[in-house]
């Protein structure tokens, strides 16, 4: 667990959270979490089993048909399955968007993009229109918009799902970086076990439709991570039981 | 941070049509206009003592620069041109403003679209003549039968194009709290300019068709390419109508041309704009 901070508020507080569609899909139901400063909690469960609507609740895109939600924030990052950039716009200007819509002025916004970039190496790369970057530059750039929000909660819809092994691999990287510098409390969700290890202090399984909380594992492996323990004997053994439970949700 | 710059594709280049790279290009519709010249001069000859049916090229040309009629077929030209441009800002105008307040509210989309369509169904030949009955037989008029011409494809490319926006991106804006005013300034009228030029482009062609069907119609005041056309033709003067049908029709692809270069200009750094 980090020692750096010894902020540790809960943030993000789920109480017998339920979801039910107008159309009659029970998207969740009984869902009980909470996710504080310094966590990073990944959801990992089925496609289809709610794990997006339990993000898309916590951001208040969508409002729970049932139970409470406590929110002590309003300092909240929340990047995307895709890069959501705007295509017309430099990657500079993508970045200093959020801070745009808040009204901050330029001087300050630019100071803010400046500092994104940094942290998320896209130095050089300012000028540049999304349609010239790789998928993995564009979630670094989706990253860095975030970023400028200096969030304390943050929220991951399966951002790194759709770029390859290895550009999803450094950006775990990245990510856990950035974590261990911002501590804020982090909500991820992935469908790849071995991701969700990697990069968590808690694991969440999901079951299948209606999502309900199947098993949860508390992550021991110290932050800052070696990436190198993702070949140990004991990393194999955690994704081995959050597969098995993943599993048995699923059935 | 370690990581490896990623290979920045070469953006498409958009500079001059007129390298040699792009002799390929332009060649084959050349050769074709010249074999076209080539088979009007044929028939001219063929046609015999019918041949003022079809007049030799070299003729037609000659009456541009004729000093009895080429004067007269460009200052006709200059009006059709003012009359076409001022119809079509205005229809560009009142088809963006239109179809912004469909999106910004869904009444005035329900209450107004179908009359949209049925303004395109209307066919324009059948109300010009209530046009010239109201609005008079000069400039206002020949504008207003423009203005109903062009409007349509600005209504519907700039609605599709407001529509046209990602979920996400929405949301996005959305998160951050954005007003409606911010979501149709920051993001869905970008999103919507190339759509919004593409609609142009067609309307900008629509709206000389409507300055020419206009002149046609209204002959008082000054006269348009349209008038002189019905002119040369109840007259018989078969070179004269040639020239000026050959003008308009330049007039119809100089226009089509500039709305799109001026579309590239604005979106095609980040849009493929054909």
């Amino acid at each position: 667990m980090p020692t750096t901070t010894t902020d540790t508020r809960t943030l993000l507080d789920f109480q017998d959270v339920a979801m039910t569609f107008p159309d009659g899909t029970v998207a969740l139901s009984g869902i009980d979490l909470t996710v504080s400063r310094g966590e990073f909690v990944t959801v990992v469960g089925p496609s289809g089993c709610g794990k997006s609507t339990l993000l898309r609740i916590a951001s208040g895109l969508e409002t729970a048909s049932h139970g409470t939600l406590g929110l002590e924030t309003s300092r909240i990052g929340y990047v995307f399955q895709d890069a959501t950039l705007l295509p017309w716009r430099s990657v500079q200007a993508n970045i200093e968007l959020l801070a745009e819509l808040h009204g901050t002025a330029k001087a300050e916004r630019v100071a803010k993009a400046k500092e994104a970039i940094d942290l998320v190496g896209l130095t050089g790369f300012e000028k540049h229109l999304p349609r010239a970057l790789s998928g993995g530059m564009r979630m670094r750039t989706s990253l860095a918009r975030s970023l400028t929000l200096d969030p304390e909660l943050f929220l991951f819809d399966e951002p790194f799902g759709a770029l390859d092994e290895i550009t999803r691999e450094r950006l775990n990287d990245e990510l856990l970086r950035l974590f261990a510098e911002k501590q804020f409390a982090g909500l991820f969700i992935t469908h790849s076990v071995s991701e969700a290890v990697y990069l968590s202090t808690k694991v969440v399984v999901m079951s299948g439709r209606p999502g309900k909380i199947v098993d949860t594992f508390e992550v021991p492996f110290s932050m800052p991570r070696d990436p190198e323990i993702r070949f140990t004997g004991e990393f194999a053994a955690l994704v081995g039981k959050v597969s098995h439970a993943l599993r048995e949700g699923h059935n | 941070m370690a990581d490896t710059p990623p290979i920045v594709p070469q953006l498409r280049r958009r500079g001059s049509n007129f390298g040699p790279a792009k002799v390929g290009l332009w060649a084959p519709p050349i050769a074709l206009l010249a074999a076209l010249i080539g088979g009007a001069y044929a028939l001219n000859v063929l046609l015999g003592q019918r041949s003022f049916l079809l007049p030799a090229p070299h003729v037609v040309f000659g009456k541009l620069v004729d000093p009895k009629t080429g004067p007269d077929i460009f200052e006709a030209l200059l009006n059709t041109a003012v009359v076409s441009l001022a119809g079509l800002v205005i229809a560009i105008a009142i088809g963006i403003v239109w179809a912004i307040g469909m999106t910004q509210a869904k009444w005035v989309e329900r209450t107004t679209f179908p009359y949209a369509v049925i303004l395109q169904s209307i066919p324009i030949l059948a109300v010009v003549p209530l046009i010239g009955f109201w609005f008079g037989y000069d400039f206002f008029a020949r504008v207003v039968v423009c203005v109903l011409i062009a409007l349509f494809p600005m209504v519907s490319n700039t609605l599709f194009g407001l529509q046209s926006v990602d979920r996400s991106h929405r949301e996005l804006f959305k998160l951050q709290g954005a007003s409606r005013w911010t979501i149709l300034t920051k993001l869905e009228l970008p999103a919507a300019t190339p759509a919004i030029f593409a609609g142009m482009r067609i309307s900008a062609g629509l709206s000389v068709v409507g300055a020419i069907v206009g002149d046609f119609f209204f002959q008082r005041g000054t006269p348009g390419i349209g008038a002189l056309i019905a002119k040369f033709g109840a007259r018989l003067n078969s070179a004269e109508l040639f020239a000026s049908i050959l003008v308009a029709s330049l007039f119809g692809v100089v226009i089509f041309l500039l709305f799109g270069w001026l579309g590239r200009r604005a979106v095609g750094k980040w849009y493929d704009f054909g």
